[in-house]
């Protein structure tokens, strides 16, 4: 086995020299990024390449494509408006780390991307990102929740709300709902996302007064939770809290129904998945989950984007749609700011993004290069998600 | 109770994997490690029977059976039937059954992607009862009268039937039987089928129990179906039942009173208790293998 991961090392290593070299005087700044005018009137002579690292295949594929359905929604919209022009190339990272830095060194090199988009999973995003950041390529995270991403570097960016941003509002606007007391905390502790979401809940409920009556720890890879919801259910909890992968956590809510446990399922970021209902049915019902879009959001931008969507792709959008479109239109917003789509002014741009309407609300970058904006909270009602006021 | 009847359900699909484990191994003294591979296999197409087939429930259960039967042929054919001449048949069997092992894997992954696959929502009903102060489906239910009857029903075939007299009489010296006018190549091909459909059939039920079908989900089992097989006692049928129950049972109690972590290692502390204690198994005879 060490032999077969030194090849593999060795491997890479090779790949990564090779694509190093090739990459002398690539890198798309040629004089052609910069146009004349400002804002809405700004025209740039050559299209500005847009590079996306996604999960197209693999255990995030379901995210992947949906992420890929927002952003040609807006490319497509925003080539149409004229005067800047994308070019978008989409490359499938596979879920894997290792193949996503590789996407991001296509992407960097040969392509030559003003900006990267992506990728679709914090853990690749941890590996890929400083490759980026090296290149002097701006990378904007459009569904990356785990804290520390944009920490990486200057030139990371995201539009996604992190955990942190998301669980205590979850967690407070719960409370008011079904009045809590007293809740089970169950999460995966071998997995960083699913255990963060973890700490981030005990921290919330904390802080809300909510006694914590049982904390259980299982696997990602765990299926059979029925031991552990039997304890759970012991301790006659208002809700359980749970932290977990979509993977995990559909086998989790069937058994805890089955098991007559029918108070509300507080879940974390991995629940955020229409998944969820189409395969859980209606043992997914009361699961609560908090989420960085609001499906029901009557602003313009939000109204705008359903109907284009259905009418492109025949299906509602979901969250990992509506960050993607968004991410775009950010970049959109930071080219024309300037009038430049090269690197540097695209990592300007997007730093100076402040209050501007979106599908998501209206969106802000911090000084830590983290998106705010409005978080909502959602409850499965019917087989569908439902705000909860 | 609740906790006692959770490891009854997971113990009994254990017992019905470990079964057909065992059927291979006590009786013609081979280890048929594609067996776990027939396990995932046969989880994902009776997932795809009742999602694209349409088939109901109930309908699809015998399906799975048919095909793991036929898996259990090809395996027969290409992992074991050539190599069954040679001096190291039972090594090279092993290994080449290994080999078909992740033959089946590559190929599921090539049809279904890595993606969990489960049974949609409203494949079986969600019919709950109340036994004791603890919640029952009517799912587990059937999950223990399935695995009960294939077991017994395997136990009286092998005990009574001619079939059964064929594969004791090969268990016991396959040239002699073969002599004495037995099939021997019918009769371990049946037996290849016999040990694979009830492995297929275990597949299924597991997915449908935990509502996930995943590629690995043969070899999380494999290494407990071989603690089963062990403590019950190599080759002895109700011992690969009791040792199921057994093993699922103290799973449970291990995830309540350690925690979710101990739950793989309560199987190996099993195994290992049980070789120190009473090498033979819970049920095997003091038979010395000669070598």
């Amino acid at each position: 086995m060490p032999h077969r991961a030194l090849a593999l090392f060795a491997a890479t290593a090779l790949t990564v020299t090779l694509t190093a070299c090739t990459a002398e005087g690539g890198g798309g700044t040629d004089g052609g990024l910069v146009g004349e005018g400002t804002g809405e009137d700004c025209t740039i002579g050559s299209p500005v390449p847009v590079g996306a690292a996604l999960s197209l295949t693999g255990a995030a594929g379901s995210y992947g494509e949906s992420q890929q359905k927002g952003l040609e929604l807006a490319a497509e919209q925003l080539n149409a408006q004229g005067g800047v022009e994308y070019e978008l190339t989409v490359e499938d990272d596979q879920t894997d780390p290792r193949q996503g830095i590789a996407v991001f060194e296509q992407l960097t090199a040969e392509d030559g991307a003003s900006v990267i988009i992506g990728p679709t999973l914090s853990t690749g995003a941890f590996q890929a990102q400083p490759i980026a950041q090296e290149e002097g390529v701006p990378v904007l995270a459009i569904s990356n929740t785990v804290d520390g991403i944009t920490a990486q570097g200057d030139y990371i960016f995201r539009d996604s709300l992190t955990e942190s941003q998301v669980i205590p509002r979850t967690v407070a606007a719960a409370k008011a709902e079904y009045g809590l007391e007293k809740v089970v905390v169950m999460y995966a502790n071998d997995d960083a996302l699913a255990e963060a979401g973890g700490e981030v809940f005990a921290g919330a409920l904390d802080a809300e007064g909510i006694d914590v009556a049982d904390t259980l720890t299982f696997s990602v890879a765990d299926t059979d939770f029925r031991a552990l919801l039997t304890e759970a259910k012991a301790a006659d909890p208002d809700a359980l809290v749970v932290s977990s992968l979509i993977e995990a956590a559909i086998p989790l809510v069937t058994q805890a129904r089955e098991l007559g446990i029918d108070v509300p399922i507080i879940g974390g970021n991995g629940f955020n998945n229409p998944k969820l209902m189409a395969d859980a049915g209606d043992a997914a019902e009361g699961v609560v989950v908090g989420a960085a879009w609001n499906s029901e959001s009557e602003s313009p931008e939000n109204t705008a984007f359903l109907a284009d969507f259905e009418e492109k792709n025949g299906t509602q959008p979901d969250q990992f749609a509506a960050q993607a479109y968004t991410g775009l239109m950010l970049i959109d917003q930071a080219v024309r700011s300037s009038c430049s789509g090269e690197r540097d002014a695209i990592k300007e741009g997007l730093g100076a993004i402040e209050g501007v309407p979106t599908v998501l609300g209206e969106l802000t970058i911090n000084d830590e290069r983290d998106a705010e904006h409005e978080a909502v909270v959602q409850v499965v009602e019917d087989g569908k998600f439902a705000v909860l006021e | 109770m609740q906790q006692l009847l959770n490891g009854l359900f997971i113990g009994s699909i254990y017992a019905l994997f470990a079964v057909g484990f065992a059927l291979v191994f006590g009786i013609l003294d081979r280890l048929n490690l594609a067996h776990p591979a027939v396990f995932a296999a046969s989880a994902f197409i009776g997932i795809e029977l009742v999602t694209v087939g349409g088939l109901p429930f109930w309908a699809a259960l015998p399906a799975v059976a048919v095909v793991g039967a036929l898996l259990g042929l090809i395996v027969e054919r290409v992992a074991f039937r050539p190599l069954k001449g040679r001096p190291d048949a039972h090594f090279a069997g092993l290994i080449s059954s290994i080999a078909v092992a992740g033959m089946l894997i590559a190929l599921l992954q090539w049809r279904y992607g890595a993606e969990t696959r489960r049974f949609p929502a409203d494949a079986f009903p969600a019919t709950r009862f109340d036994v004791l102060g603890a919640q029952v489906t009517l799912l587990q239910v059937v999950i223990v009268a399935v695995c009960l009857t294939l077991v017994v029903g395997l136990t009286w075939l092998v005990a009574r039937s001619r079939l059964g007299r064929g594969m004791r009489a090969v268990a016991e010296n396959p040239t002699a039987a073969r002599v004495l006018g037995v099939n021997v190549d019918r009769v371990t091909a049946t037996t290849f089928a016999i040990s694979a459909a009830l492995g297929a059939v275990a597949g299924a039920l597991f997915a449908m129990n935990v509502n996930s079908a995943q590629l690995g989900m043969g070899s999380a089992i494999e290494l407990k179906g071989l603690a089963v097989i062990v403590v019950g006692g190599m080759g002895s049928l109700p011992g690969a039942l009791v040792g199921g129950l057994l093993l699922g049972v103290s799973e449970v109690f291990a995830v309540q009173y350690l925690g979710s972590a101990w739950r793989d290692l309560i199987a190996f502390a099993l195994l290992f208790g049980i070789l120190l204690l009473r090498p033979q198994g819970l049920f095997g005879g003091r038979r010395a293998r000669q070598v």
